[in-house]
């Protein structure tokens, strides 16, 4: 099983369980984790569902393509060196454990 | 009869980030949603899109979990119909009889798609797309399908071509207008999504329009205005939507073509907040005309400006609107809203199959339909909040990055 640990905005620490196949987004979705509204349901079209990955993690993803990469100027106030949006992370077995802050969504 | 401090009416996208948000600003008092659907609530773009194509399961189009609702105590009333309201006792009325009381009531019922009228309009084998039985009872035919006729050439209808085409059904697409997506893009989107849907099979009739469906208890085939028949065992129409705002206007709010609110969501009603697809708003980005919204970033944000309110922080509505769609391997993404444009800028290339195209209107940029081009999606954002002005030669190229390009 693979195991997320989720900081929300608040940083109350939420750790959850990801099934097979999931995003790192529709993880958090499914467990009703603050910070990650996911307007566009996933399709990296919205910057709603942007976190930043611990580093120790952040350098096993799979790199930021250009549609990603332009999503995330959305949000540069909030935006790090580490900064992802969390529908394009699949999450398998190597990643378990990844820590992510969620720095919260502005409306 | 039950009370709730908020009532939400219409378990869509916008009541349920309504109910989300209420939670989330840390509202304490008692919450339902009622909900004609007996479905959680969930997103509508993928029924048009990846629910179509098999891409994405159901429990992937769930906006939260069952659980969610459970433990943010927000009762789930599904199943539920509002028929009618009375502001002065402050309750709603169901279709089976029954009352709940509210404190605050909002309502975020969206609507109901518009139907054909011409003779055929209600066989069996003519459908719709807005919700989830919807979506199923078109997936549930299709296997007997080779040819379908889709009525209507604005996004809902072009993605369900898409997705029938990538399905391997022969498609056969009847806008009305001289072209399609002519209410909401201009002219350099419509014609290049008309030659990608050609490219891709489709075959795509503007100007065309539908005198009957015919066939005997199922549809055999679709007439034209022109006499000639297009045979199809399946229809699909995407010509818009009624706000469904009866019960309301019934009781005196005002409205007509949707539920009129001030800036900060409320109704004529000091109690009644509405908001979403069935919201007329004056709209800063279309120069303060009153119009509806019909997209997921409007529904969102108008569900938090609602919610803001009622908590007791009240902030007008000034969201930017944004869009997107999807069709085959082509991502269109837009801000603002372009209607009322003078002059529309065509920066890149459409034979690349990434380009954009940015509105002015009184030399200040009003929106941009991005085509595959994220980037300048994002950048003209900021661009259109301010109302920036750039000279139409520098939008044009595309050597430059849109931010970078000197304001006049
Ligand atoms: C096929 C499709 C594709 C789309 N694609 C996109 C896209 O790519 N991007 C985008 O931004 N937007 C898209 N949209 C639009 C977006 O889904 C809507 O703008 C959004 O759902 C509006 O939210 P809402 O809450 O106003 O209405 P809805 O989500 O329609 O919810 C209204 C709910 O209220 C219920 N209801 C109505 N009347 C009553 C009543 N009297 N009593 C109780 N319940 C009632 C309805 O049954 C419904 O469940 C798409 C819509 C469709 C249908
Ligand atoms: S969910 Fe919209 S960009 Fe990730």
């Amino acid at each position: 099983m693979t195991t997320i640990v989720f900081f929300e905005p608040d940083g109350t620490r939420r750790e959850v369980a990801a099934n097979p196949g999931e995003s790192a987004m529709e993880v958090a979705v499914r467990h009703g984790v603050e910070g990650v509204d996911a307007d566009c349901g996933g399709v990296c079209a919205c910057a709603t569902c942007h976190g930043h990955i611990d580093a120790a993690f952040f350098d096993r993803l799979p790199t930021v393509n250009d549609t990603e990469d332009a999503m995330l100027e959305l949000v540069e106030d909030q935006r790090a060196s580490n900064s992802r949006l969390l529908c394009q992370i699949k999450v398998g077995p190597e990643l378990d454990g990844i820590v992510i802050k969620l720095p919260g969504v502005r409306r | 009869m039950q009370h709730f401090d908020v009532l939400i009416v219409g378990g869509g996208q916008g009541g349920a980030y309504a109910a989300i948000q209420l939670r989330q600003q840390g509202f304490a008092g008692t919450v339902a949603i009622v909900g004609r659907e007996n479905e959680l609530p969930y997103e509508r773009p993928p029924l048009s899109k990846e629910y179509m194509l098999g891409d994405k399961d159901w429990e992937r189009l769930l906006i939260r979990p069952a659980a969610f609702w459970h433990d943010k105590a927000i009762a789930l009333l599904l199943g539920l119909e509002v028929t009618a309201v009375d502001p002065a006792a402050r309750h709603v009325t169901m279709r089976d009889g029954s009352c709940l009381g509210y404190g605050k009531l909002i309502w975020a019922t969206g609507g109901q798609p518009r139907r054909l009228t011409c003779l055929g309009a209600h066989m069996e084998g003519v459908h719709v797309v807005r919700t989830r039985g919807d979506a199923d009872a078109i997936l549930g035919q299709l296997s007997g399908v080779s040819r379908a006729v889709i009525v209507g050439g604005g996004y809902i209808g072009l993605e369900a071509a898409a997705a029938l085409r990538k399905l391997g059904k022969e498609v056969t697409l009847l806008e009305a207008l001289p072209r399609v997506l002519a209410r909401v893009a201009g002219e350099y989107v419509s014609s290049f999504y008309e030659a990608e849907h050609c490219a891709h099979g489709v075959d795509l009739r503007t100007s065309t329009a539908l005198r009957s469906i015919e066939g005997k208890e199922r549809v055999s085939g679709v007439r034209l205005e022109d006499g000639s028949l297009i045979e199809c065992q399946m229809v699909i129409v995407g010509i818009g939507i009624i706000p469904s705002v009866e019960p309301l206007l019934a009781a005196g709010i005002q409205g007509g073509n949707g539920v009129e609110v001030d800036a900060f969501c409320r109704t004529s009603d000091d109690l009644i907040y509405a908001i979403g697809d069935c919201a007329a708003q004056a709209n800063h980005f279309a120069g303060g005309a009153v119009l509806r919204v019909e997209s997921v970033q409007n529904a969102n944000d108008q569900a938090a400006c609602a919610v803001k309110a009622i908590v007791g922080e009240p902030q007008a509505y000034s969201a930017t609107p944004w869009f997107w769609s999807n069709q085959y391997d082509l991502k269109l993404q837009t801000v603002g809203i372009s209607s009322g444009y003078d002059a529309a800028i065509l920066r890149g290339d459409r034979a690349s199959r990434s380009f954009s195209v940015i509105y002015l209107k009184a030399g200040r940029l009003i929106a941009i339909d991005a085509i595959n081009a994220t980037r300048d999606y994002v950048q003209a954002r900021q661009l259109i909040e301010k109302g920036a002005m750039i000279a139409p030669e520098d939008l044009a190229d595309t050597s430059r990055p849109l931010k970078d390009l000197p304001r006049l």
